[in-house]
């Protein structure tokens, strides 16, 4: 009755028409998770005696009743072990649950899983996690993505029908690319960051890995809202993210930015993206081309801006007051500097270093105020397109090729920052973003779409219609 | 875009940025981040190319206003829920090492 590619949505109408119960999809993904995961080492743990007894009291008339939910393991549940996947913080225990995370329990849903990361979700394959790499489902010689590599890898091979992950540059739709599942980064603010362990605070937003775009559309709607514990979580009204679904985009117009088309896509990615404009054009959308003059200018500010708010945000582990603490000195001083050296990794301790560094005197105007002016050239950009322009939505690939392999050592780290070409705009310019799978016979590959702010809902009506003519 | 030249980025002296940024970073560490960071600030300079002269900085993605709440006392976290995470602690308070040297 469940099989691994499963939907929230069918799920939770088993659950209501009686056919399964709450202790029978627990004990199923169990068992998926024991056969599967020594293999995919996507989830650092799972506590079935938990989930079992949560099952065994679940509501299914409520919002999400009864359905496993994996967690990122940056994002805080109150007495379990919250590691971002560090050995920073292998022993910390969380003293309260992300909002996210108490509004899925309100709506009935069982959290059920700590996902695995890159560390500090610094990293897009994976393989920077402090508790080993996660494998692609789709092929265990390629990365899964990253950061959300064991969000993304859990849905795919179905230990779990969806997973939280979080995005900053693109951790959520990268990750669903390569791995075959839909992730969405909702708008800046839409969903509070209240327990989302910081990475660069202006750019991160929780998002979702799911089965299909409505899954994901039924989630947004649980998550979404202000909180007055993130004074930056949006005030706007909630929709019902799922029942425009498939109304039609007909006459919808859909900007394909020339600067997202050029040589540097593998073939996968150029025929997704032909394939994605075909069937938007066949649903009646309009597609144009349209140039965003500055796309060049995102990778460079992002990573400037990302690093410099990592160097700060990740200035509080310090081996006092949590976090891993060096046994080696009783010299305060020393004692800072060898509880880091010893507690973080290298990709880690390479984006403080770079942080560190641009925030320094003397620099502070040539990188990061330069970089946050080009940010301001990347976001009017949008603006203009989603204006001037007229375009509704914008299509474009999720990343310039399908999930590389595992131990891709000849890689210097700026040849794998520059892949994060086609997703850090939308976290430099706080857009809501979506990557949906395409067919494939090979590796999977997603394409992209991003909306205006606040503007999920077409997102998610433009995104449905692709899924929907693929099947 | 301006066509002016780009400067190439000063000397990174990555030991006083460790220094800075409180992580000891072994010697082999030090060259391999020096390496890193080199090439990394070489691509960064691309951002010179535009004229950002009349630009305002974006700090953040989505411009909020009013982000008040009523100040009213609420619940925080027990002392002991705060301490749980202490590497060590004693008496209700984190440890540290000592700062000042005792005067005998």
């Amino acid at each position: 009755m469940i099989s691994p590619g499963t939907s929230l949505n069918a799920l939770q109408k088993a659950l209501r028409g009686g056919e399964i119960s709450p202790l029978e999809v627990i004990k199923y993904y169990a068992g998926r998770m024991d056969e599967l995961n020594p293999q995919l080492n996507a989830l650092l743990s799972y506590d079935r005696e938990t989930a079992l007894s949560a099952a065994a009291k679940a509501d299914i008339s409520l919002p999400l009743g009864g359905l496993p939910i994996a967690i990122k393991d940056n994002i805080c549940r109150k007495g379990i072990t919250t590691s971002c996947a560090s050995r920073m913080l292998e022993n910390f225990c969380s003293p309260y649950n992300a909002t996210a995370v108490e509004k899925l329990l309100a709506a009935g849903a069982i959290p059920f899983g700590r996902a695995n990361m890159d560390e500090f979700a610094m990293g897009s394959s994976g393989e920077n996690s402090a508790y080993g790499s996660t494998r692609n489902p789709a092929d265990l010689q390629h990365v899964p993505g990253g950061s959300s590599s064991g969000s993304a890898a859990a849905v795919a091979a179905g230990l779990i029908p969806a997973a939280l992950g979080s995005d900053t540059g693109g951790s959520v739709r990268q990750p669903a690319s390569h791995c075959g599942v839909v992730g969405l980064k909702p708008t800046y603010g839409r969903i509070s960051r209240y327990g989302l362990v910081a990475f660069a605070s202006s750019l991160d937003q929780i998002g979702t890995l799911t089965h299909s775009v409505e899954d994901a559309a039924l989630l947004l709607g649980i998550l979404c809202g202000h909180d007055e514990k993130d004074s930056t979580s949006s005030q706007e009204p909630v929709p019902d993210f799922v029942s425009g679904l498939h109304d039609s985009i007909s006459n919808m117009r859909i900007g394909l930015p020339r600067e997202y088309t050029g040589g540097g896509n593998a073939k996968p990615v150029s025929s997704a993206l032909e394939a994605a404009t075909k069937a938007l054009q066949d649903a009646g959308a309009e597609i144009c081309e349209i140039s965003l003059p500055h796309a060049e200018a995102a990778v460079a500010s992002y990573y400037i801006i990302a690093c410099a708010e990592a160097s700060s945000n990740l200035a509080r582990y310090d081996g006092i007051r949590y976090g891993h603490r060096s046994r080696l000195t009783h010299d305060p001083d020393a004692l800072f500097s060898l509880s880091r050296a010893e507690g973080f990794g290298e990709e880690v301790k390479r984006r403080i270093i770079l942080g560190t560094y641009v925030l320094s005197g003397g620099y502070y105007d040539a990188y990061y105020a330069r970089a946050q002016k080009a940010r301001a050239l990347v976001a009017q950009d949008f603006a203009k397109a989603f204006s001037e322009l007229g375009v509704q939505l914008i299509l474009g690939p999720v990343a310039p090729t399908p999930a590389p392999n595992l131990h891709a050592v000849d890689m210097t780290p700026l040849q794998t920052y520059l892949a994060d070409i086609y997703t850090v705009p939308a976290n430099l310019a706080g857009l809501p973003a979506i990557s949906v799978p395409t067919p494939q016979s090979g590796l999977p590959v997603g394409v992209q779409l991003l909306a205006p702010h606040f503007e999920e809902a077409r997102l998610l009506r433009a995104a449905a219609t692709l899924e929907q003519s693929w099947k | 875009m301006s066509d002016k030249m780009q400067q190439p980025h000063p000397a990174i002296d990555v030991a006083y940025i460790a220094r800075l940024a409180k992580i000891k970073l072994s010697e082999e560490e030090q060259s391999r981040l020096t390496r890193d960071l080199e090439q990394i600030l070489d691509y960064v300079q691309q951002l010179e190319k535009w004229d950002t002269q009349h630009i305002e900085p974006m700090y953040h993605p989505i411009p909020t206003f009013d982000a008040l709440r009523p100040d009213v006392p609420g619940e925080s976290l027990s002392a002991d829920a705060a301490l749980g995470n202490a590497p060590q602690q004693e008496d209700g308070q984190f440890c540290v090492p000592k700062v000042v040297e005792s005067a005998h």
